[in-house]
């Protein structure tokens, strides 16, 4: 067993980084992740030679990670949702010049500055892409503290195995909550020279160029038919989810990050009175898991999805099922975090008193 | 007048010993899109010149970011990252920091440096990134065919300000070179043209200059060269030229704004 700690979300997070052997953090502070860029700003530098950068905005950190990410760097962020909004410009360019890097979203409550509470209102945006254009970001949701450590390293391997950016969505609470966490071993920081990474144009090749401009129609459309084509090798070989008591479920609770640790227990809570209610937790949020949503509605009464927004999610679980079950939804807002009473109060309402 | 022998070839007279003019090795063989007489193709040309004399075309990263300039990548021999609008010297930044024995340039317009990057610049500038960035300040949008740019002077008529920049309502025309001139981490900053012979040759040592600094680690280098724009200011480029020398130059006058002192 490695170094066990008990530490937040966010120092779990930045802990991780440094033992990933990251080249480079950009970030400026925001709440509630601020602690990721104290942590790295006391402890990367002088243990692995990480560069850790306060950035005048998020847009420059973004920016600074598309210069390092096209050196070949593993460069990263973390922000919360006003300040992942301010990247949006750069993560739609990254996409497209195809670079890799990592940002976590420590989501708060929206829209506007809203509040510092969490909240996982960026769904969507982090989802469905977020800025200009076609492309999506892979997008990895943890439910502890465990998970935003282990999520930095496979987090840059996806990232540079689809030369894509790669986010962590998590929410507020994931990132201040204190929870054990068993840290990896240190790796060190290694330069690898990738063919397409700008270091110099080779004596003996030619010069590499990292672009997303491209004039000519026919071949604007060649690379958006490249950037669908990882999009769908994603689809087809990174879905991950976690799943309980689906052998004899007639409901489903599903959420994603931290409500679903609160939906697991009102799972609990249901059995406990006698409700066959299976558990899904999507854990990458693309690609979705499609599968296994389309698999259970053919035999469940009906899926109710609690997140902590007004409905995302759940557009994608309706996609998934297509009308095979019915698909209810229950949300709080504004950084309220629902109980797992709450939740299954709303489910006995919804299927087991309407029935 | 009519050449005497017409039975002479180019091949006859393209030979070694006649050559007063050949397009350095480092910048690629095809032809520029700019317009004719703009300057972005001088600049490039003296700019690979100076890459090909210090040897350094293998040790360069240059970032090229939206704006006429923007395609940069097709001309200069050397690795090349697009940038998003004003966002260069963000990224050059990144590259900097990854590679710092590398040279790292930027080459923005006034539009993408001063407006929309103004941010991104200053503070690239502030933090004494030791990179280069060449600044085209031709008064103008260009690329998107003429609109008022934050370098527009008093008067000056564009799509945007069609009566004449009036600065009470618009603003006044910036002077970004003189702006992050007292910035400590600011090494040299240097306003050139390439509107006359003589001016090409000393914006060809203020570039050889900058990059000379940036290996001593010295800092922030801005050179700042007043172009033209024939298409979009509506004038022959000789006509252009002459606007930069009468008009332009008067506002913002040539020379060195700051020089580091370098100890022999």
């Amino acid at each position: 067993m490695g170094e066990v700690r008990l530490m937040k979300g966010n120092e779990a997070l930045a802990e991780a980084a440094i033992r990933a052997g990251v080249d480079a953090y950009f970030g400026y502070p925001i709440t509630p992740q601020s602690e990721v860029i104290e942590y790295l700003s006391r402890e990367a530098t002088k243990r692995t030679g990480m560069l850790v950068l306060q950035a005048e905005s998020e847009i420059g950190a973004i920016n600074m990670i598309y210069g390092a990410a096209g050196c070949g760097k593993k460069a990263m962020s973390t922000s919360s949702s006003p300040g992942i909004s301010l990247m949006q410009e750069g993560l739609s360019y990254i996409a497209s010049a195809e670079l890799p890097c990592l940002v976590a979203n420590i989501n708060r409550g929206g829209p506007g500055l809203g509040t510092i509470q969490p909240a996982q209102g960026d769904y969507f945006q982090a989802v469905k892409g977020g800025g200009h254009g076609d492309y999506r970001l892979l997008v990895l949701a943890p439910y502890n503290v465990q998970e935003m450590a282990d999520f930095v390293k496979l987090g840059f391997e996806l990232a540079f195995k689809y030369r894509n950016p790669v986010m962590i969505l998590a929410d507020g609470a994931l990132g201040q909550m204190m929870e054990k966490v068993e840290l990896p071993p240190q790796e060190p920081r290694v330069h690898i020279e990738y063919p397409w990474a700008t270091t110099g144009k080779p004596k003996d090749g030619p010069r590499r160029v990292i672009t997303s401009l491209h004039i000519e129609p026919e071949k604007m459309e060649e690379i958006n038919l490249r950037l669908q084509a990882k999009y769908k090798k994603m689809e087809e070989e990174e879905v991950r989810y976690q799943a309980k008591n689906l052998e004899d479920a007639e409901y489903i609770f599903t959420a994603f990050g931290l409500v679903s640790r609160i939906a697991l227990k009102a799972m609990d809570l249901g059995r406990q009175k006698g409700y066959k209610i299976g558990w899904i937790r999507p854990i990458t949020l693309f690609p979705f898991p499609k599968k296994i949503f389309a698999e259970v509605s053919e035999k469940v009464k009906g899926i109710l999805d609690v997140e902590m927004n007004s409905g995302q999610m759940v557009e994608d679980v309706k996609l998934a099922v297509c009308g095979n079950t019915r698909v209810e939804f229950y949300g709080r807002m504004g950084g309220v975090i629902p109980t797992p009473d709450e939740i299954l109060a709303y489910f006995e309402k919804m299927f087991i008193k309407g029935e | 007048m009519e050449p005497e022998n017409v039975d002479v070839m180019v091949e006859d007279i393209v030979t070694p010993e006649n050559l007063v003019y050949r397009k350095p090795s480092t910048l690629i063989d095809v032809e520029f899109h700019y317009c004719p007489g703009c300057g972005h193709s001088t600049v490039h040309k003296i700019f690979m010149e100076v890459v090909e004399e210090m040897g350094i075309q293998n040790d360069m990263i240059g970032v090229a970011p939206v704006g006429c300039s923007v395609f940069a990548y097709h001309y200069l021999d050397v690795d090349m990252q697009q940038a998003p609008h004003g966002r260069a010297c963000a990224v050059a930044t990144g590259i900097k920091r990854m590679l710092p024995d590398k040279y790292v340039f930027t080459y923005q317009g006034d539009g993408d440096l001063a407006a929309i990057g103004g941010n991104e610049t200053l503070h690239a500038a502030n933090r004494g990134e030791n990179i280069l960035v060449i600044f085209i300040n031709n008064a103008i949008y260009g690329m998107t065919s003429g609109q008022m740019a934050p370098t527009t002077i008093e008067g000056m008529v564009t799509t945007t300000s069609p009566y004449g920049r009036e600065v009470k309502t618009m603003g006044y025309p910036l002077k970004f070179g003189e702006l992050i001139a007292p910035l400590p981490g600011v090494a040299y900053v240097t306003r050139q043209s390439v509107h006359t012979v003589q001016n090409v040759r000393r914006a060809k040592k203020a570039l050889q200059r900058a990059l000379e600094y940036q290996k001593m680690g010295l800092g922030f280098c801005l050179v700042e060269i007043v172009s033209n724009c024939p298409s979009n200011w509506k004038m022959t480029p000789i006509e252009s030229n002459k606007y930069v020398q009468n008009v332009l130059i008067p506002f913002y006058p040539l020379g060195d704004i700051k020089v580091p002192e370098v100890k022999k």
